[in-house]
C-alpha cells in the first residue's frame, strides 16, 4: 500500500467516517465527558488507546477465532485494553481518573471500538487496522474537544481551565441539555464543511 | 477468513483468549498496585497539610479513628497544632469526601475537598479555596457559627445556584466539628468550667 492511502486511511477517521459527526456512534460517553476541553481531550485519548490496541490485536488473532464465537472474543479482548488503560491512568494521572473513573469502564461497550473491530479490523491487515484505530481515535478525540471546549466556553466562561471572562456563562451548557445542542450544531457545521469539499 | 464453528475450537479459543487476557490484567494490576496506593495517600497527605497549621510528624501513621471518620493529629515537636478530621457527606451528584483542619482554640483553619462527584461549572466550584463557603468556614469559631447556608438561617453564604452542594459542605464541616469536640475539647471545657467557677468567686467577693 502506498504511503497515500495510509494517510487516507488515517484521514478518513477524521473526516469521511468521523465517529461522533457522521457515524454517530459512542455518544453516551460524548455526552458524558464534555462537560470541559480537557475531560473531553481525556476521554478522547483513552478511547483512542484502547482502539488502537484492540485494532492491532483483533486484525492478528481474526483468522483462528471461529465465526460464531468472534463477538465474545472481541469483547474480552477489549474489556481487557480498557481495564489496563483504567490501571495506568490510576496510578500515573489520578487527577485525570478521578474525572473520568465513571466513563473509563463504559469504553468497553462503546459502538465505536467494536464497530470498527467488526467492520474493518477483522478484515485487514495488522498495520492498516492501527491506522485505521489511529484514525477514528484522532476523529473522536477531535470531535470531544470541540464539543467540550464549546461548552466550556459557553457554560463557564473559560477554555481549557483559563477563564475568559468573568462571571459565570450559561449553565445549560454544561448540564445534559447544552450538550445535546452542542453536538447538533457542530454536527451542521461539519456536514456543511466537508460536503463542499466532495 | 472466518473459520468454521465446531464446538471444539469455539471452546479452545475463548478459553486461550481468556487465559491470555487474565494473566496480562493480572501482570499489570501487580505493577500498577503500589503506585495506585501510592497516589491514594499522597491525596490524604495533601488534603491534611493543607487543612492544618505546620506540623513534623506523619499524622497519617497516627490516624484513629471516631464515629468512622478518621482523625489525623498534626504535631510540631511533640505538641498537637490541630487537627484534620476526614468526613464525608452527600453532595448533589453523590458522595463528597473533604478534610476540615482545626487548630487547638477551637476554630478551624482550613478545608480541602478530596473526591466529588458535582456538576461541573455549578457544584464542582466546592473544589476552589476561594469560593464563598470555604472561605467564609477560615477562621470561624466553630463554638459561636451557625455552619447552615444563610438561606437556611446560618452564617455561611451558599454557591449561587448550588445550595444542595453548599448545604452538604457545611453538614460535613459540622459532622467534623462535633469529631473535633469530641477528639480535642474535653480539655478546652473542663479550661471553661474553671475559668467561670474563678469568676463566680470572684464576683461573689
Amino acid at each position: 500500500m502506498s504511503s497515500n492511502s495510509k494517510l487516507k486511511l488515517i484521514l478518513d477517521g477524521i473526516i469521511k467516517n468521523n465517529p461522533t459527526f457522521v457515524l454517530v456512534l459512542g455518544m453516551c460517553p460524548t455526552l458524558g465527558t464534555t462537560t470541559s476541553a480537557i475531560n473531553g481531550m481525556g476521554m478522547g485519548l483513552a478511547t483512542m488507546c484502547v482502539l488502537i490496541l484492540s485494532n492491532i490485536t483483533i486484525s492478528a488473532i481474526a483468522r483462528f477465532i471461529p465465526d460464531k464465537v468472534r463477538i465474545p472474543c472481541y469483547i474480552v479482548v477489549i474489556a481487557a485494553f480498557v481495564t489496563i488503560v483504567q490501571f495506568l491512568l490510576q496510578a500515573y494521572v489520578p487527577s485525570l481518573y478521578a474525572t473520568l473513573g465513571l466513563f473509563i469502564p463504559l469504553i468497553v461497550v462503546n459502538c465505536i471500538v467494536l464497530g470498527r473491530a467488526e467492520a474493518f479490523a477483522n478484515k485487514n491487515s495488522v498495520g492498516d487496522s492501527a491506522l485505521d484505530g489511529l484514525g477514528i481515535g484522532l476523529g473522536f478525540t477531535i470531535a470531544l474537544t470541540c464539543i467540550g471546549l464549546v461548552r466550556e466556553i459557553l457554560g463557564s466562561g473559560a477554555a481549557f481551565g483559563f477563564k475568559l471572562f468573568e462571571g459565570d456563562g450559561m449553565l445549560a451548557f454544561v448540564l445534559a441539555p447544552g450538550g445535546f445542542i452542542v453536538l447538533a450544531y457542530l454536527m451542521v457545521l461539519f456536514r456543511k464543511l466537508t460536503s463542499k469539499k466532495a | 477468513m472466518a473459520k468454521e464453528s465446531t464446538f471444539g475450537n469455539m471452546v479452545l479459543s475463548l478459553t486461550v483468549i481468556c487465559l491470555v487476557c487474565s494473566a496480562l490484567l493480572g501482570v499489570v494490576y501487580s505493577v500498577t498496585k503500589a503506585p495506585i496506593e501510592a497516589a491514594q495517600v499522597a491525596k490524604v497527605n495533601d488534603a491534611i497539610a493543607a487543612v492544618v497549621p505546620q506540623f513534623d510528624n506523619v499524622p497519617s501513621e497516627e490516624m484513629s479513628v471516631v464515629d468512622d471518620c478518621e482523625v489525623y493529629p498534626a504535631k510540631m515537636g511533640g505538641e498537637i497544632v490541630g487537627y484534620a478530621i476526614k468526613v464525608k457527606s452527600s453532595g448533589f451528584g453523590g458522595a463528597l469526601q473533604m478534610m476540615v483542619g482545626f487548630t487547638n482554640d477551637g476554630t478551624i483553619y482550613n478545608t480541602s475537598v478530596i473526591s466529588h462527584s458535582e456538576t461541573p461549572g455549578l457544584g464542582a466550584k466546592i473544589t476552589d479555596e476561594n469560593i464563598q463557603p470555604r472561605a467564609q468556614v477560615k477562621g470561624k469559631d466553630i463554638a459561636s457559627t451557625n455552619f447552615t447556608v444563610s438561606k437556611d438561617g446560618g452564617d455561611i453564604d451558599a454557591i449561587t445556584a448550588s445550595t444542595i452542594t453548599s448545604r452538604a459542605f457545611l453538614k460535613g464541616v459540622s459532622a467534623a466539628c462535633e469529631i473535633y469536640k469530641k477528639v480535642a475539647q474535653p480539655v478546652v471545657e473542663e479550661v471553661a468550667v474553671e475559668e467561670e467557677t474563678i469568676n463566680t468567686e470572684e464576683d461573689e467577693q
